[in-house]
């Protein structure tokens, strides 16, 4: 049953359906304005912004607003913000970077800011790194562990497809030596790394070693920097030291490879995140 | 008194009105029919569509060449639809924005054109690892090899799951003729010589030690590699393959942006 119209209602719209009817309330008047005012801010907005399609461009705007000009502004305000700095580091010898407490600090600050975003992938974000990727806390070093060294490092990579690069590659020994060897072999560097070992395998290993493996990483097992062989006479190991993964090592080989970052970073962040890896603890 | 009829007592006219009628007041017609209805709410709904997308598709402004970007090779293609298969994109976004934040993190900001050949766009929009969209270059074949197969074992900290079957799963290039001929008919430009030579490309792609000259002449700025370090083509080459190219093609030491963006 429709509803009897009652005094105080306002009018209906006019429709009936099934005897249901509509009141016919004006808008308030609060809302009504504020819908009004958004689109009269909507057309201010597409004056000022760039917003209508013409022909073959869109309207520029009055504020002459770009996303990428901003972009570019950002940039360019840290940018000047640090030039004297940055212009400095970059220029900087960099053994002498900490006689400058100034520089020094902008350095390792910068440094670790680079260090998070490009390097902890692979070294940790702590920088203890995981298998395959040495530690940079410690004063066991690969390739050199001086601040020109590390920068040097940094920059050109290794075993990469750049130049410059540090490359060196150990055989597959598994294609050279037989088995038996081989297990000599890693009886000796656990021997080596004063680990315990077969004492009449590593004996025997001494000679496989010597003959084989020497020349790189020197006859007393200390590795040489200009190859980037590691040491194997001390417990730190960039794969592994127990039986298993010696054994693996010296099968197949192993073949780290860092991307360079000369073509990535400026010359100042290179230098800041080598100053930064440098005091970490290990620097030499 | 005058002769005019009384004002109708409703503000909008809708009660009693004279029976003046305008376009507006017929819209009981469409009330009163759903297909009607249903039409003309589509119309209106896509004035908004048409407004906002179509001018994209003629502003000159909005369409920029950029040098260098090229289709995808057969692997990098094999590789993208690894990508998508495995839902890579419900974590990680393919799209730096133009902040200064994003580009002191990722590098310059992604370009449109940088993903014209892709079929559907990567972009995403929900960052639990991050972006992706340059990270080619940025580690080595081995690190994405540990990564993919347990990211634990060189980030402690990270979330994101294994994917370590995909090295058990070898692939070959049956369909990926096929793949690049669906991709033509979308508009990505593969010449009948790439489609003719797709299988080849495919396999020289993985193997630096087969001839891969012309594959590279083909698709500038590939990256030659036994990407997994194992025998045979798997998924795990595939997808490496893939995210060794990402944001590499353009050279940005000789692109100036356009301003007006
Ligand atoms: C893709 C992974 C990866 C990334 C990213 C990476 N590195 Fe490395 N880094 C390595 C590997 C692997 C080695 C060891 C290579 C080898 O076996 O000789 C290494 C070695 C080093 C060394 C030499 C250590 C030594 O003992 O001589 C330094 C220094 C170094 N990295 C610093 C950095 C810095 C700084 C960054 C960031 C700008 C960085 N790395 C980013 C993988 C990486
Ligand atoms: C041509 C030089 C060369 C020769 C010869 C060589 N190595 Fe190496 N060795 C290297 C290099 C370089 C590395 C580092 C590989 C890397 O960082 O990826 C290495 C790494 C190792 C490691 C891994 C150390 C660690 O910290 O995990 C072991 C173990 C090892 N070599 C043992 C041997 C043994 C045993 C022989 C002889 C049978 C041998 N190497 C012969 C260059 C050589
Ligand atoms: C559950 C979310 C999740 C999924 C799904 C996921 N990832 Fe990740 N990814 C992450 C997180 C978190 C990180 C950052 C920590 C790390 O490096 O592992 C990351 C890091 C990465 C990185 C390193 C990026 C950089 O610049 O440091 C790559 C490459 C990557 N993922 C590739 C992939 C691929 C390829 C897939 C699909 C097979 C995938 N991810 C799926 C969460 C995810």
């Amino acid at each position: 049953m429709a509803k009897q119209p009652n005094k105080q209602d306002p009018e209906t719209t006019g429709h009936s359906w099934d005897g249901i009817e509509e009141f016919n309330n004006p808008l308030p008047r609060w809302w009504l304005w504020t819908f009004y005012a958004t689109i009269f801010w909507g057309i201010i907005y597409t004056i000022a912004y760039p917003a209508w399609p013409l022909v073959n461009k869109a309207t520029a705007g009055l504020l002459g607003y770009s996303t990428r000009a901003e972009v570019a502004n950002d940039i360019q305000s840290f940018a000047d913000a640090n030039a004297e700095i940055e212009a400095k580091l970059a220029a900087a010898d960099l053994t002498t970077v900490s006689d400058d407490p100034e520089l020094q600090s902008y350095a390792r600050n910068a440094g670790a800011a680079v260090f998070r975003t490009n390097c902890s992938q692979c070294h940790g974000s702590g920088a203890a790194g995981s298998k395959g990727y040495p530690n940079l806390l410690d004063d066991d070093w690969l390739w050199g562990g001086d601040i020109e060294a590390i920068a040097h490092t940094v920059r050109h990579g290794i075993r990469n497809e750049t130049d410059e690069a540090h490359y060196s590659q150990m055989p597959a020994f598994g294609e050279i030596l037989s088995d038996e060897e081989i297990a000599q072999a890693v009886a000796y560097v656990q021997k080596l790394s004063g680990q315990d070992a077969d004492a009449a395998l590593a004996a025997a290993g001494e000679t496989v070693f010597l003959d084989n493996c020497a020349a790189c990483h020197m006859e007393d097992g200390t590795g040489d920097r200009a190859q980037g062989a590691p040491n194997l006479t001390d417990a730190i190991w960039l794969y592994g030291g127990d039986e298993a993964t010696l054994t693996e090592t010296i099968t197949n080989s192993r073949f780290g490879v860092m991307p360079a970052w000369g073509p990535r970073l400026s010359d100042a962040e290179v230098n800041a995140v080598a100053a930064y890896v440098h005091q970490l603890g290990g620097g030499e | 008194m005058s002769n005019k009829p009384p004002i109708p007592a409703s503000t909008t006219g809708i009660g009693d009105r004279p029976k003046r009628r305008s376009i507006l007041d017929r819209h009981k017609v469409l009330e009163k029919n759903a297909t009607l209805l249903l039409v003309f709410s589509f119309l209106v709904v896509s004035v908004g569509g048409i407004v906002e997308i179509a001018p994209l598709f003629y502003l000159e402004n909005t369409i920029e060449e950029v040098d260098g970007v090229r289709p995808y090779s057969p692997l990098e293609l094999t590789g993208r639809d690894v990508y998508v298969r495995e839902g890579c994109y419900v974590c990680h976004s393919q799209m730096i924005r133009p902040m200064r934040d994003e580009v002191e993190r990722y590098g310059h900001y992604s370009l449109a054109a940088e993903s014209m050949y892709d079929h559907p766009f990567q972009w995403g929009s929900k960052r639990t690892g991050p972006d992706l969209a340059r990270v080619g270059g940025r580690y080595s074949d081995e690190w994405h090899v540990d990564h993919l197969t347990d990211p634990q074992s060189v980030v402690p900290e990270s979330v994101m799951p294994k994917y370590g079957f995909l090295s058990a799963t070898l692939i070959d290039a049956e369909y990926t003729a096929d793949l690049m001929r669906t991709h033509r008919i979308v508009g990505v430009p593969y010449t009948d010589e790439m489609i003719e030579n797709a299988a080849s490309d495919f396999a020289v792609q993985a193997d630096p030690d087969a001839d891969w000259e012309e594959m590279v002449e083909r698709y500038p700025g590939a990256v030659v590699s036994n990407f997994d370090g194992a025998p045979g083509i798997s998924e795990m080459d595939a997808l490496i393959a893939y995210m060794q190219m990402l944001g590499t093609l353009v050279d940005f030491s000789t692109f100036t942006p356009d301003a007006s963006r």
